[in-house]
């Protein structure tokens, strides 16, 4: 037979290198998995209840604890709105600040700083801050959110000016605009739709982080999941996880309609 | 073009009147919503508090400075932990994600009508229920420990990776699935020589940036009791030793950061 079979080429080309992958991951894979010590016995013991809870989606209790379950499911809903309107406002400016085309270098490393220390700090640790500093009670949820929005939305923005079309810009400038009606006229039109689709996909997040801060006492229908699986009321719980589901899912529906009306 | 019209001459208008008038109504709509939403959050806020705040604030910082730095030595194991459960976590979930996204993918579904959208209710719903609330429920059913975060940080990214694999696989580019099946190639064969190679950078692309989520994710978890260093964390705010809250603060930052940069480097290199 005349030359070679036909073999796939591999997906790292260094031999060494690809075989030291492999056996590097190897030996990762025992060492972490020998240390997770699992409770087999528990487990045992504990699919029982899995199962129970698996059944409990198929007949959900929204009925013993809907008084609870409204309340809750409002102040979600209160502080994701509240929260995200305010997170937006915020973001704006500070988006503009933090695009290195359009705004000095102090207030650029300025925004950035403040865009770094919201991501970098996790929701629910801030929500722990928070309640310690505010009181328990939504307005700690509320300004959780708030000011995780800022990070995400600002830094997104910011990127989006940087890679706009600076011919319009530079347009609307030459027209004798003055910074104001520059950004209005010259900036904003560009942003726009990519802005209210972030804009959306934010709300959608904060109302997710919403139904998790209730866990460290900053409201919503956190609180209510807490209570719930604390009594091992699996029904109510999985009416909960079912509302959560149906209004992530209607929120998700909602925002791509309109991202795909703005743009 | 919208006008207005001004002692005879024309002038130029950004808008049509019933346009602004409806912009209007818009955000006339918008205020008061918010202004409902504000009137709720503000009555069940107990606002001594919250005029008490700057003076506790300034409380919580000096009691949290300087951090404990010798409790340090006890964070090895945690931050370990923690990385495991990240790490085992995204393993599982890309072993869990991918049938699900060629489940959900418009060209590889078996049947459109009844599989796809069964796997995309599989996306929303692991997608939509935080870490926390997954790691709950599974402390709940197995116990607490660092084997309740690993299950509940594989479920959790589920939703996540194949949403965005699916994703990647409706884009791909028939010419090379179909020149794979033209040379008589099983269902399989074209699946590994034609779709696979496609889709890989978007894969390691997508596990890596999960991965760097999941770092985050994971730090917290130990606050309902799965494990990492979150259960230090919030062994630490019970007993109010704040020196030690605020190093452990310090060591997810960093921890965070790392992940960050370990996530952006690789992420450099294969794409």
């Amino acid at each position: 037979m005349l030359g070679r079979r036909w073999r796939k080429p591999a997906l790292v080309k260094n031999a060494a290198l690809r075989w030291g992958l492999a056996i590097g991951t190897l030996v990762y894979l025992v060492i972490a998995v020998s240390t997770i010590d699992v409770d087999w016995g528990r487990v045992y013991e504990g699919l029982d209840r899995g199962a129970q809870f698996v059944l409990a989606f198929t007949s959900p209790d929204f009925v013993s604890r809907s008084a609870d379950i409204w309340k809750g499911m409002m102040e979600s809903v209160v502080m994701t709105i509240a929260a995200s309107v305010v997170g937006i406002a915020i973001s704006i400016p500070i988006g503009l600040g933090a695009a290195r085309n359009i705004a000095p270098l102090p207030v650029y490393l300025i925004c950035r700083g403040i865009v770094a220390i919201s991501r970098a700090l996790q929701e629910i640790i801030v929500a722990i801050l928070l309640v310690a500093i505010f009181g328990f009670g939504p307005l700690a949820g509320f300004l959780t959110l708030s000011f995780a929005t800022i990070g995400f939305l600002s830094k997104l923005l910011a990127e989006d000016i940087e890679s706009m079309d600076r011919m319009q810009a530079e347009a609307i400038r030459a027209s004798g605009a003055r910074w104001m009606q520059w950004i209005n006229y010259g900036v904003q039109p560009q942003v726009m739709p990519r802005l209210i689709g972030l804009s959306m996909y934010r709300l959608d997040i904060n109302f997710r982080e919403s139904a998790i801060l209730g866990l460290v006492g900053a409201g919503g229908i956190g609180a209510t999941l807490n209570t719930a699986f604390d009594r091992y009321e699996y029904d109510t719980a999985a009416a909960i996880l079912l509302i959560i589901i149906a209004v992530v899912m209607a929120l998700e529906y909602l925002s791509g309609v309109i991202r795909a009306k703005v743009q | 073009m919208p006008v207005s019209d001004q002692d005879g001459t024309a002038i130029w208008r950004r808008r049509t009147r019933n346009e602004s008038l409806l912009r209007w109504f818009g955000w006339l709509l918008g205020v008061a919503i918010f202004a409902v939403c504000w009137q709720r959050i503000s009555e069940s806020t107990t606002w001594f508090f919250v005029w008490d705040a700057p003076r506790i604030a300034g409380d919580i910082w000096s009691r949290a400075t300087p951090p404990r730095w010798e409790y340090i030595t006890q964070l090895g194991r945690p931050i370990w932990d923690t990385l495991n459960i990240a790490t085992l976590g995204t393993m599982i979930s890309l072993c869990l994600a991918v049938p699900v996204a060629f489940l959900a993918a418009r060209n590889t579904t078996p049947s459109a009508l009844f599989v796809r959208p069964l796997a995309l209710f599989v996306i929303v719903a692991t997608r939509s229920i935080n870490s926390l609330i997954w790691a709950l429920l599974l402390i709940a059913i197995i116990g607490p420990g660092v084997f309740a975060g690993v299950v509940a940080i594989a479920i959790r990214s589920i939703g996540f990776c194949a949403k965005l694999l699916y994703e990647a696989i409706e884009e791909i580019d028939h010419a090379q699935v179909e020149a794979i099946t033209a040379t008589g190639a099983s269902r399989w064969q074209v699946m590994a020589y034609g779709i696979v190679p496609q889709i890989m950078p978007a894969f390691a692309g997508i596990a890596v940036f999960r991965w760097d989520i999941n770092v985050r994710e994971s730090t917290v978890l130990g606050l309902v009791g799965a494990g990492g260093i979150g259960l230090q964390l919030s062994a630490s705010l019970n007993v109010l030793a704040w020196p030690q809250v605020s190093l452990i603060l310090l060591v997810i930052l960093v921890a965070v950061v790392l992940g960050e940069w370990v996530s952006a480097k690789v992420r450099g290199a294969i794409i």
